[in-house]
């Protein structure tokens, strides 16, 4: 059952790098993930790379792989023929520190600007009282993992690092979606999801749908609903006074 | 030249080593008393082990069913710990994780609600009444996230009062301690490296929290992730600190088995709480030849009834599948080993028989995901193959339950690296309201201590440059391949410390690692400091080998068979042991000493919540007279 597969892997430190190839051991039922840990523990003991769960939960093992970010480990070696050279390449809008690992500090900074949750101030803990079906949009939302791989591919900044200050990302203009969409907050977040996080720059190319591992319907569910409310409250203020007032069905 | 002088060096009151719930907790906590506080984390936030969590977080709030308390919970809790639990820590936990888990609402997080708005609870084993907050099947996402908000609400409070957001609360992600520091017998410091340059850091703090969960890559077959090496429970040992109850491992029964590389990644209990059942290869539901005598009255005899149990919890009793994990573990252990297990060596847990495919889909998604992309198994039509796997250690730092802190001063733990709240065994969703309960107290136990203090601690010299040594010396050495060492070490563990225990083998295992005490001190990392996942490995060796060493020692003493420890040659609950802990402690790390202590005595008004008849399964004639006195006035 076990064959050879042909690798080239990204591979440097410090600005600089270049593929370099590995013919490595395939077993069965093997992910890209278990490949990169054979090279580690046989070939390249300082081959970077990060990973936790192994499962697809915690995000840390994204990675470009042929060209398309993925998740290291849910990415199956069935997938690809046994005779194809497989490129695995670190994310590519984010600056390299080594190999395959990537300074993601872009994104953390970016989730830092975005205003918390704001529940109203008279409401305690233990007294809040949500439906299943108003919980239901923002839980999409919340089923983000991190992967930070949406914000890798979106063309706003793929190749624009100039763009970088002005856009938050899919992630975190999606993260405003939650929280707008939350039965329970009060703060404004259409106006700032346009003036401060860059709403305007996305063009609905539903680029970062297409590579959410967690299948979360970015561009529909959150970004399109919130430009939509953004023009509508353009012309008329009451409509985005009603919609927080509707929101709570309990 | 890089030294202990010029090593990059940052103050704080408070150190918290460890991101994940627990750890996030404390820090919050800490933060909120007013404390400078560190959070130092060996991956990126936000992605420490508690975001695996599937289940739930339990906790008494009485949503779904109203009968439930915090006595219930308590009751339920000490059951599943075969009573050895730190009785003190189980009533706290179970008095104050309603509150916790209220708070992560106020914080921002989406439970799953009730018909009437509340947050909804499900069943899991050992649990009497549905008791688990949960979002899906992905709850520990949603309680690492909210942790993570609420640091970041902190972080721009502060950045509105002092114009910095970290003014007073701080991530150092990607960052490794590996050494506590000491003034005499007083915490003063950390040690430790930042893994993405391989440069050295010096945190000088009176006050450290260690919330680094647990020991699992120690075993071959585990659902932990490559941060499991055991860093707390060793800095806490090297640091002159108590281990308790090391002896007891929990080996989660459901862990998938097939394809080879994932191998123990855990398949959620919840499959089996929302109606998923065991069958061996003869199709049988085995479980209800495995229910032993002191559960007896509680689980339902026949399949019928426990079906019934689903919809009508009042006149039924709970379907066998639901029994605590280290029952359902051995259980499937014995049907493999008599040769009624499943293709892939498992056996079969089957959901798609008991319910709609729509609703597998909504109530398990990320199991439904998780089969379908690794194993090409449709779990909404076929059954999965499931088997034990390492999954969480009961034992660890031996704290003041009150406060979280550990026989050294001013260090404190939470979380699953510390030891006493679930006994010897842990409940389902017991882990999630633990971190949150004891991650608060640990945080304010640190705080309080620190405005305790009349002069602080100062970080020595020369106990830096020995950490530095020690740290830096893999990468100068042409020595073995740590990943080499590393597997030797988990083969060793799973084979011969595993769930069955045999007194030959555990001491055979004891043998190996002496040796591989050695191995360890001479192995070598090649390539450069930054981010290098070899020389990583090659000081984790040293956390994990000491660890294993303590787990491999006590279950080589406690000759009964409780919870995460079952001894081959004594195969029943012996009431003398209950009383007693087994304690771990070393000087300078080079051997482990194994003490027994007695358990304190439990609190007159909570041992009275027990009825006689279930206490006289586990406790002493001379305990049983104890209570029979307090009955009486
Ligand atoms: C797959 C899976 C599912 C689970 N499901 C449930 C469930 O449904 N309900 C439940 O109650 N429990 C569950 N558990 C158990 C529970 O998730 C864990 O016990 C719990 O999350 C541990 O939390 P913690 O805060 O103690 O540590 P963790 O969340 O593991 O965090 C440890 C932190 O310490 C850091 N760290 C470790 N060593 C160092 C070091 N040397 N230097 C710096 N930082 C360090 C790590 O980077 C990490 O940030 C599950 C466990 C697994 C594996
Ligand atoms: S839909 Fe918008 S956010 Fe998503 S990739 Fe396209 S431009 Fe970027
Ligand atoms: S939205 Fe999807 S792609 Fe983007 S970070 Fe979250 S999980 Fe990854
Ligand atoms: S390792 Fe967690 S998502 Fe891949």
């Amino acid at each position: 059952m076990s064959y050879k597969a042909k690798f080239k892997v990204w591979r440097g430190e410090g600005g600089e790098g270049r593929l370099e190839d590995f013919t490595v051991e395939v077993n069965e039922g093997e992910v890209v993930l278990d490949i990169i840990h054979r090279l580690q523990a046989t070939q390249a003991p300082d081959l970077a790379v990060r990973w936790n769960c192994k499962a697809g939960k915690c995000g840390s093992c994204s990675m470009e792989i042929n060209g398309k970010p993925r998740l290291g480990c849910m990415t199956r070696m069935s997938t690809f023929e046994e005779d194809e050279t497989i490129t695995v390449t670190p994310m590519r809008t984010f600056p390299v520190i080594k190999d395959l690992v990537t300074d993601v500090s872009y994104n953390y900074q970016k989730a830092r600007e975005v205003p918390s949750f704001t529940p109203p101030a008279d409401v305690r803990p233990g007294e809040f009282r949500m439906k299943q079906v108003d919980v239901e949009r923002s839980q999409e939302f919340r089923k983000c993992i991190e992967c930070f791989m949406c914000n890798n591919i979106c063309h706003v900044i793929r190749d624009h690092e100039e763009n970088k200050p002005a856009f938050s990302g899919p992630r975190f203009l999606m993260r405003i979606a939650e929280l707008d969409m939350h039965p329970y907050d009060v703060a404004d977040r259409q106006e700032t999801a346009q003036e401060e996080h860059g709403l305007g720059y996305c063009n609905i190319t539903k680029c970062c749908t297409e590579v959410c591992p967690e299948h979360i319907k970015i561009t529909d569910n959150a970004l399109i609903p919130m430009k939509e409310r953004v023009v509508d409250r353009k012309y008329d203020p009451l409509v985005w006074l009603g919609n927080k007032i509707f929101k709570r069905t309990s | 030249m890089e030294n202990s002088i010029n090593t990059e060096r940052h103050e704080y009151d408070v150190v918290v080593i460890g991101a994940g719930g627990a750890g996030l907790r404390a820090a919050i906590e800490a933060r909120q008393q007013g404390k400078r506080t560190a959070i130092v984390c060996k991956s990126l936030f936000g992605k420490a082990h508690t975001v695996m969590a599937e289940g739930g977080a339990a906790a008494a709030m009485g949503n779904v069913n109203p009968d439930d308390n915090w006595m219930v919970h308590f009751r339920d809790t000490m059951r599943g710990g075969k009573f050895l639990n730190n009785w003190r820590m189980a009533e706290l936990h179970a008095k104050e994780a309603p509150d916790r888990v209220w708070e992560l609402e106020a914080w921002g997080a989406l439970f799953d609600r009730t018909k009437d708005g509340k947050i909804s609870q499900r069943n899991f084993g050992g649990h009497e009444y549905p008791r688990l907050a949960h979002v899906g099947d992905r709850t520990g996402l949603e309680m690492i996230r909210t942790l993570q908000q609420r640091v970041v609400a902190l972080q721009q409070e502060d950045y509105e009062t002092h114009g910095d957001y970290e003014a007073y609360i701080k991530v150092f992600a990607e960052c490794t301690v590996t050494r506590l520091l000491k003034d005499g017998d007083a915490i003063s410091g950390a040690f430790g490296y930042w893994r993405e340059t391989g440069n050295f850091i010096l945190f000088d703090a009176p006050a450290i929290v260690l919330a680094t969960g647990g020991i699992g890559k120690s075993y071959v077959v585990t659902s932990n992730s490559w941060e499991y090496t055991g860093d707390g429970h060793a800095l806490a040992l090297l640091a002159g600190a108590n281990l308790i109850n090391m002896e007891f491992i929990q080996f989660h029964p459901t862990g998938m088995v097939w394809p080879p590389s994932v191998r123990g990644i855990l398949v959620t209990e919840s499959v089996r709480g929302d109606g998923g059942v065991l069958r061996n290869s003869e199709g049988k539901r085995f479980m209800f030849d495995y229910v032993p005598d002191v559960f007896k009255d509680k689980y339902a005899t026949s399949e019928e009834e426990g079906d019934r149990w689903y919809t009508d919890q009042a006149n039924n009793r709970r379907p066998p599948e639901l029994l605590p994990r280290d029952e359902v573990a051995r259980a499937i252990n014995a049907e493999v080993k008599a040769g009624r297990g499943s293709p892939q060596g498992g056996v079969f847990l089957d959901v798609s028989t008991r319910l709609p495919a729509e609703e597998i889909k909504k109530r398990l998604p990320s199991m439904h995901h998780q089969f379908k992309e690794l194993a090409d198994v449709d779990i909404t039509a076929e059954p999965m193959q499931v088997g034990p796997t390492c999954h969480y250690i009961m034992g660890g730092v031996e704290v003041d339950a009150d406060t979280g802190a550990a026989a050294v001063p001013g260090l404190f733990a939470a979380g699953e690296v510390s030891g006493g709240m679930h006994g010897s065994n842990r409940l389902g969703g017991n882990s999630l309201s633990d971190l949150l309960v004891f991650g608060r107290r640990a945080g304010a136990g640190a705080a309080a201590y620190v405005d305790g203090l009349a002069a602080r601690p100062k970080v020595a010299d020369d106990a830096v440059e020995a950490a530095r040594e020690e740290a830096i010396a893999p990468l100068g050495r042409s020595g073995e391949n740590p990943y080499e060492v590393h597997h030797e070490l988990q083969r060793t563990m799973n084979d011969l410390v595993g769930i069955i225990r045999k007194p030959g083998e555990v001491a055979e295992a004891l043998q190996v690692v002496e040796k591989l005490k050695e191995r360890v001190a001479l192995v070598g990392a090649a390539g450069s400091r930054v981010y290098n996942p070899g020389w990583h490995l090659a000081i984790d060796l040293r956390n994990m080998v000491l660890v294993s060493e303590c787990v491999a020692r006590a279950a080589l003493l406690r000759e009964e068979s409780r919870g995460g420890h079952t001894r081959d040659d004594f195969p029943g609950m012996n009431p003398e042991w209950r009383r007693k802990l087994l304690v771990c402690s070393t000087e300078g790390g080079s051997a482990v000493r194994v003490e027994e202590k007695i358990q304190p005595r439990m609190r007159d008004d909570l041992i009275s919540l027990f009825e006689r008849e279930e206490l006289s399964k586990y406790l002493t004639d001379e305990e049983m007279t104890e209570f029979d006195g307090i009955a009486k006035s």
